[in-house]
């Protein structure tokens, strides 16, 4: 009854036209014919917020949206925007603050903490919790993850940049 | 869990729309945002043997101000509620509710005639649109109507929409110079569903309220106006006793039910708990 349909879209700056099943979600496309698996597949009914990526440069859940409804679409998932560096300082501030600890919430509390800080400069406190209500920690108690986001906030309001986000050598 | 297989249509117009879910014999659902659909697909509480995606139909989008009504096209998106300037000066009871919808992620995707076709009675946007007396555009295989938003919501999730006809804008009377609203929602944590939610609109030239529209969600099977609580302010200043009056009504517009979670007494209790703080605060601002 479904066969599987054509989709053309642009992942990471990259576009691709691939055939997919009407029932494949954004979030499975990306990790199992794309391979990019930073995006993580938690509660898959958009309540934990680790699928985020940016869709036409704004967080969605990519587990509530189905891979064909993204045709013509620009997907960047936290593969791309380390690569280009967008989240370079959020990745910085998290990794000094010990924002994470198994890692499976930090590529969505990214685009999120993304998401947030191109719309309002200088989030409060409050207003960075508010825009990770639909992000779940199970670790950190968010405390670490704040602190972390209210930093890049000053340091993007004072002008600074961040070099790529490397792992330090062991 | 994943959703079960369906085939997928995508419509470039209303008319397409409608052949392609007549199509189906009944067994389709439309889908835009589809931020409550997807999740119901994924837990196979529908499954559907088609979806016909309207998300990029341009007749279903838009905001604009005609002939003193605000039309909203059914695909615009919870965020653009929250930032578009039409919005907030034509009908601000959904600028001030769109931050209480959900979360960021989801009002990026979510769109208004989403929310409202659902007619989920936690939901903000139905409410704000009956404390407005909004009005639904439709479309079906028989022609084009207009259903009143008290006509719209008819029962838990069920609203004036046949099968297969397609809600395809809003129409709000344009508030003028003079309004002043406020909304607020109780939820167990942010961007849940409300245990009680409530906004109102309120007329005032001078001290006295020449209008009070009230309107609660969460409090019933459907949206709610409060007449009451709205006759218990018209033609009075807005000053503790009137406020305790109306407070006090309420108890005439809304029969919560009991359920597991919360008793009905305490639905009630909150409604009321809300609408004295959104009325003083607006008497304070007043």
């Amino acid at each position: 009854m479904s066969s599987a349909l054509p989709v053309t879209l642009t992942v990471n700056g990259e576009t691709l036209t691939r055939l997919v099943e009407p029932r494949e979600t954004l979030a499975d496309f990306l990790r199992r014919d794309l391979g990019l698996t930073g995006t993580h597949a938690g509660c898959e009914m958009g309540v934990c917020g680790a699928c985020l990526v940016m869709l036409d440069g704004a967080p969605v859940h990519a587990c509530l949206t189905f891979a064909v409804q993204a045709d013509g679409a620009e997907i960047a998932t936290v593969e791309g925007l380390t690569e280009n560096g967008v989240l370079a300082d959020l990745q910085h501030a998290f990794h000094q603050r010990n924002a994470l600890q198994c890692g499976f919430c930090t590529p969505g509390m990214l685009v999120s903490a993304q998401g947030l800080l191109a719309r309002t400069a200088l989030p409060s406190r409050a207003e960075i919790r508010d825009a990770l209500s639909g992000n779940y920690c199970r670790c950190t108690g968010y405390e670490a993850i704040v602190d972390a986001i209210e930093t890049v906030a000053r340091r993007r309001a004072a002008g600074e940049t961040a070099a790529p986000f490397m792992e330090e050598p062991a | 869990m994943k959703a079960r297989a369906f085939d997928y249509a995508r419509p470039a117009s209303v008319a397409e729309a409608l052949t392609a879910f007549e199509q189906a014999d009944g067994d389709a659902s439309y889908i835009a945002g589809g931020q409550s659909l997807v999740p119901a697909l994924a837990l196979r509480l529908q499954a559907p043997a088609r979806l016909v995606d309207i998300a990029h139909i341009a007749e279903l989008r838009g905001i604009a101000v005609e002939e003193g009504w605000l039309r909203l096209g059914a695909l615009t998106r919870h965020v653009e509620l929250h930032d578009h300037p039409l919005v907030a000066t034509h009908a601000p009871l959904l600028a001030l509710a769109a931050p209480h919808v959900a979360h960021p992620a989801i009002r990026n995707r979510g769109t208004l005639g989403g929310s409202v076709a659902l007619a989920d009675p936690a939901a903000e946007f139905p409410a704000m649109l009956l404390a407005m007396d909004a009005e639904m555009e439709i479309t079906g295989p028989e022609g084009s109507r207009r259903v009143p938003a008290g006509d719209f919501f008819q029962d838990l999730y069920q609203t004036a929409l046949e099968p297969g006809e397609l809600l395809v804008a809003l129409h709000i009377p344009a508030a003028g110079p003079g309004h002043r609203c406020a909304f607020d929602e109780i939820a167990r944590r942010r961007g849940d569903y409300a245990l009680a939610g409530c906004g109102v609109m309120l007329t005032m030239p001078g001290d006295i309220v020449d209008e009070a529209r009230i309107a609660c969600l969460a409090v019933g099977s459907t949206p709610l106006r409060a007449r009451a609580a709205e006759a218990a302010l018209i033609g009075r200043r807005l000053d503790p006793d009137s406020i305790r009056k109306a407070q006090s009504a309420l108890a005439d517009d809304l029969d919560p039910p009991d359920d597991a979670e919360v008793p009905a007494a305490m639905r009630l209790h909150l409604a009321r708990v809300l609408l004295g703080r959104l009325l003083g605060g607006m008497a304070e601002a007043a």
